[in-house]
């Protein structure tokens, strides 16, 4: 029988109550008594020199109480980049600074130059609108595509940067040499060149600030749709604006959905404060849809060619990729780091091969910042790897689900370290092969084949093994790697009086259920109800300092501070009951709920213990502290690696280069599953966004650089009927070993296993029809794209 | 969005005077209209809606066809039209959403003529009779490409009337992200004739395929339009899809609509 308490129960999401029924309270939902609104004024050109900008009008408008324009900000410090890469000829990388507002030069269509702040939203606007109208831009050549940039030393997007280049990385570069050597001596060689389509986040509540400034004390507060509150103070305060971290607090309340967009900070953070300090009343912003498709921090946009060699049977010998990595117009907080170690590391997949070299050059261009999403790097490596390996088993006329299996690492071979630098604690790919071939009846694929056919319909199967590297992640390491951040996580475990319990904790939940999930945890290691346990995230004056959620690393990395805090709470328990029960703390038990005295019927409840460190009439004071509360941090030992088989079965239409996705199967290994319905559904959410990927969401910018798919009438987002039944499963686990709920995360994992699979499948069903001459089409493959394709 | 005042007359006169002041716009579904105002493109002085006029609203059977109110919304006409002309129902069914096929009118949509719109089709190839408050238009005249109508200043549609096929289907080819017509094909078979036409795809907007109407004329079987095909030259390309696709589409919907054509 299913549990139904605690860790492993499919416990109903409580936060699904309030977000359910219209009660949840976002950051547009706070009203601040005298609010004011801000609108901002953004470039209509890709790239263009700010010739004047004449506020006079828009100041003088009905309601407006303050103007802003780049010249305000150019004293105050830039949006700094979070990790250093340096080159391959160990140059650091180009980090042009990110104004508040564009200064002097206008970089992508969207990028702010101006700000209004008024009395009603609609006094902004129209105030918005004058400056836009008074202002002079003389308009430059635009740099989108990214070979051109890196060609262009005349146009330039900085122009202190003469090639458009952040940098040229090499992974391994030691290794560089005996990598090429193998490719010339490999007996077979498959080269793909590929494109990873550029994607819109589109979280459901777009982005919004609220800055307020109390001048009785000189406190700030920011009210921000953010995913992690304490990384936004650090930029805020140490960075950008100057504010002492101690005098600033952030507020995350409700967010509806990041997907990586709202890691970072942006300037309209920034300006709210400053402006709410300036007129003393509360600034608040909510982008409108249109700002959030040209402003959010885009996701993926590689250009990659890659390399397999190998035996005749299809054993590797060697992976080598070359990729543009678009980062846009500025440094977004984690630009830097996602084309590289997110996904350069990755390269070798959950494959014993053991050469791999990886190059990538990133490139600045007149479009919207370009930083992580749903994955992060790691899609990147997957459908590089994936779709390389199903064309070279195909030349090679091998069985593509054979070649991965003979190249699977082994279970034997754990902790089985890399050619590109990382160390695999644990896992079992031919487990969750065999799961995934079983669960997607690979069986009865022929006849379900056979009956499409009978329709006119070319069906295809398609297989993608892959593997992340999440749980991210640990500060010894990626500070040699050139983070400027740790990335460890923190929670505090304060039981109240009455023995209820609230959980501070530093991940934030933007949509994924941690009040849920966290509260199973704690009840399970303390005996006690799920209810009594509060779950308190996304302010920082309420919570440890914790580095927010991204990167599948909420209960991986703060569910263990959450733990480990909770075994300083039975510890603690420990010390009072052997005071109450007048035994030694050796000789007490913690078990149910309860605290014993071994050997013996002497016990206390939880309950009792609780009420007794808040009452503590009797306590020897030199030895024993009242209170209890405990706060622990925890930095990994190492990243996690999830890794699954996803299998994607597709129909084609023929005719119109339609592709029906009928069948999908996930088999993957998370480690130890807290609540498998809210894993489940982590994993239909990530396919459905893998699924866009791969099928649908096209993020097209013409050469002037205007976003061509700039609202919902022209970015396909995947919708219900775009997507079958999943079938899911993680039965299949070899926990973590070294975190202490032996889990690995499962947030990213279907936005990064699923594109390959969906890809594969539409080749193979082309395949298979007689279209011998496709082996790749780009993603998103639209119907015109396919059909093209088919009739090229 | 911009201030403006609204008004909404309860009859066509009153439409007309109210619609001859400064900066009057028609509004009917609106579907096109507002949100063009919400971002500022579109900035009329005064709103005339026109869903209030009764003589404007609802489905009959007449003497000459079909006849469909202009500010009838797409569900009415999915429902009450069902059992007159049931490709046409079919048609209304199947526009946008829920939201949009209660608000979004019929007289809204032809007298926007979007090249991507689906009424339009079956106008064209009913050979409907757009009625206005001053005359009465062929369908063969109303449409002059894309946004582009034989509409005068002032002038509003009131009624729709369509003369009942013997046979007919609609066939749609969804643009992903919106859903309207990437490209859609609608067929009907009259006893003088077959008419088919075509929206979505051109770049001067709804089209008769007159090659496949001859080619039906003799033969209403899908296999009759197989060797023909549809110049590219005309056609729309974009990010959705080449001009030769949509060519192709053009084909493809045609033998489809005839074989579902009931």
């Amino acid at each position: 029988m299913p549990k139904d308490y605690g860790i492993g129960a499919s416990s109903k999401r409580r936060e699904d109550v309030r977000f359910l029924t219209g009660l949840g309270h976002y950051t547009d939902d706070h009203v601040v008594a005298g609010q004011t609104f801000a609108v901002f004024v953004r470039s209509n050109v890709a790239h263009g020199r700010i010739v004047s900008i004449d506020t006079a009008a828009a100041a003088a408008m009905p309601g407006v109480l303050a103007v802003f324009t780049g010249e305000d900000f150019k004293d105050v410090g830039g949006n700094p980049a979070g990790w250093l890469i340096n080159s391959r000829n160990g140059e650091p990388m180009r980090e042009p600074k990110r104004p508040v507002l564009a200064h002097g030069k206008v970089r992508h269509v969207g990028d702010a130059y101006a700000a209004v702040v008024a009395e009603t939203y609609a006094q902004a606007k129209d105030a918005a609108q004058s400056i836009a109208d008074a202002t002079e831009i003389e308009e430059l050549p635009a740099i989108i595509d990214m070979a051109q940039a890196l060609a262009d030393s005349t146009n330039r997007v900085h122009d202190e940067i003469p090639d458009n280049q952040c940098y040229d990385w090499g992974w391994i570069e030691d290794n560089r040499a005996a990598v090429d050597a193998a490719f010339k001596s490999a007996p077979h060689v498959t080269t793909l060149e590929l494109v990873n389509n550029r994607l819109v986040p589109n979280a459901m509540e777009p982005r919004a600030s609220i800055g307020e400034y109390f001048p009785g004390t000189g406190d700030y507060k920011l009210t921000t749709t953010s995913q992690n509150p304490h990384l936004t103070r650090l930029l805020v305060a140490a960075f950008v604006l100057g504010i002492p971290e101690n005098k600033l607090t952030v507020v995350a309340p409700d967010v509806g959905g990041g997907f990586g967009s709202k890691i970072y900070h942006y300037g309209e953070e920034a300006l709210v404060l400053a402006a709410a300090k300036k007129l003393k009343r509360a600034v608040k912003w909510t982008a409108e849809r249109s700002e959030s498709f040209l402003s959010d921090a885009h996701g993926r946009d590689h250009v990659t060619k890659i390399e397999l060699a190998c035996e005749k049977d299809g054993t590797f010998i060697a992976f080598r990729t070359e990729t543009m990595a678009n980062v846009g117009a500025y440094l977004s907080n984690f630009a830097t780091v996602t084309p590289t170690f997110l996904h350069g590391t990755l390269m070798a997949g959950p494959y014993k091969v053991p050469h791999v070299y990886v190059n990538v050059k990133t490139v600045f261009t007149n479009t919207a910042p370009v930083d992580a999403y749903r994955g992060a790097g790691r899609p990147e490596a997957t459908y590089s790897l994936e779709r390389v390996i199903d064309i070279a088993a195909r030349e090679l006329g091998l069985d593509p689900f054979e070649v991965r299996r003979k190249n699977f690492i082994t279970p034997d071979m754990f902790p089985y370290t890399t050619p590109v630098g990382l160390q695999y604690d644990i896992g079992n790919y031919q487990d969750t092969l065999a799961k995934a071939i079983e669960l997607g009846d690979v069986a009865g694929f022929e006849s379900r084949r056979a009956a499409s056919a009978a329709k006119g319909k070319l069906r295809g199967l398609g297989l993608s093994t892959w593997i992340e590297a999440c749980g991210i992640a640990p500060s010894n390491l990626v500070g040699i790697l050139g983070a400027r951040v740790g990335l460890y996580d923190a929670a505090t475990v304060r039981v109240n009086a009455t023995g209820n319990i609230s959980v501070m904790v530093g991940a934030h939940s933007h949509g994924q259920g941690h009040e849920t999930v966290f509260a199973q945890v704690v009840a399970e290691q303390l005996g006690v109800p799920e209810s009594s346990i509060e779950i308190v995230h996304g302010d920082t004056s309420k919570i440890p300092f914790g580095m927010g959620s991204y990167g599948s690393r909420s209960l991986a990395v703060c569910g263990s501070a959450m733990t480990k805090a909770v075994d300083k709470i039975i510890a603690k328990g420990k010390k009072i009951a052997a005071h109450m029960l007048e035994a030694a703390e050796g000789d007490i038990v913690f078990a149910d709920g309860k605290f014993s005295v071994t050997g013996t019927d002497k016990a206390k409840t939880f309950g009792e213990i609780a009420f007794s460190a808040y009452v503590p009439h009797n306590y020897p004071l030199e030895t024993l502290e009242p209170g209890l509360e405990e706060t622990a941090f925890y930095d990994p030992a190492n990243f996690t690696y999830p890794a699954g088989a996803y299998l994607c079965e597709v129909e084609v239409d023929a005719d119109t280069g339609k592709v029906d996705v009928c069948r999908f199967t996930c088999a993957d290994d998370f480690g130890n599953v807290m609540n498998p319905m809210i894993v489940e559904g982590q994993v239909h959410g990530g396919v459905a966004q893998g699924i866009g990927q791969a099928l649908l969401e096209m993020t097209s910018y013409d050469d002037n650089g205007q976003l061509l798919s700039g609202s919902y009438m022209d970015y396909a987002m995947p919708r219900s009927d775009d997507v079958p039944m999943f079938v899911v499963d993680h039965s299949c686990n070899t926990p973590c070993t070294h975190n202490p709920l032996g889990v690995k995360g499962c947030g990213e994992a279907g936005a990064i296993g699923s594109p390959p699979a969906v890809v594969n499948a539409v080749i193979d069903a082309l395949q298979r029809g007689g279209h011998k001459n496709v082996t790749h089409i780009d993603m998103p493959l639209t119907p015109s794209r396919v059909w093209s394709a088919m009739n090229a | 969005m911009h201030n403006f005042d609204f008004v909404k007359p309860q009859s066509i006169a009153d439409a007309v005077a109210a619609l001859s002041s400064d900066g009057a716009q028609a509004l009917s579904g609106g579907q096109t209209l507002l949100p063009t105002m919400k971002q500022r493109l579109a900035a009329p002085t005064v709103l005339v809606s026109l869903t209030g006029i009764p003589e404007m609203r609802g489905v009959c059977l007449g003497d000459d066809g079909l006849a469909i109110g202009a500010a009838t919304p797409h569900a009415v006409v999915a429902a009450e039209a069902r059992q007159y002309y049931p490709a046409l129902a079919d048609l209304a069914g199947g526009i946008g959403d829920p939201a949009v096929r209660n608000r979004g009118t019929i007289g809204g949509s032809l007298a926007n003529n979007d090249p991507a719109a689906c009424y339009p089709s079956a106008v064209l190839a009913s050979g409907a009779t757009i009625v206005t408050n001053r005359r009465k238009i062929a369908a063969d005249d109303y449409f002059q490409g894309m946004f582009t109508t034989a509409l005068e200043e002032g002038e509003i549609i009131t009624g729709v009337t369509f003369p009942v096929p013997q046979k007919a289907a609609y066939v749609k080819f969804n643009q992903p992200a919106s859903r309207f017509a990437l490209t859609g094909v609608f067929v009907a078979k009259y006893a003088g004739g077959v008419r088919v036409a075509v929206t979505g795809a051109s770049n001067n907007g709804v089209f008769r395929w007159h090659d496949a109407e001859a080619a039906l004329s003799a033969n209403f079987a899908g296999s009759a339009v197989a060797g023909l095909t549809v110049d590219p030259a005309d056609m729309i390309g974009d990010l959705h899809g080449t001009a030769a696709y949509r060519a192709n589409l053009v084909k493809v919907l045609t033998k489809r609509a005839v074989d579902a054509a009931h």
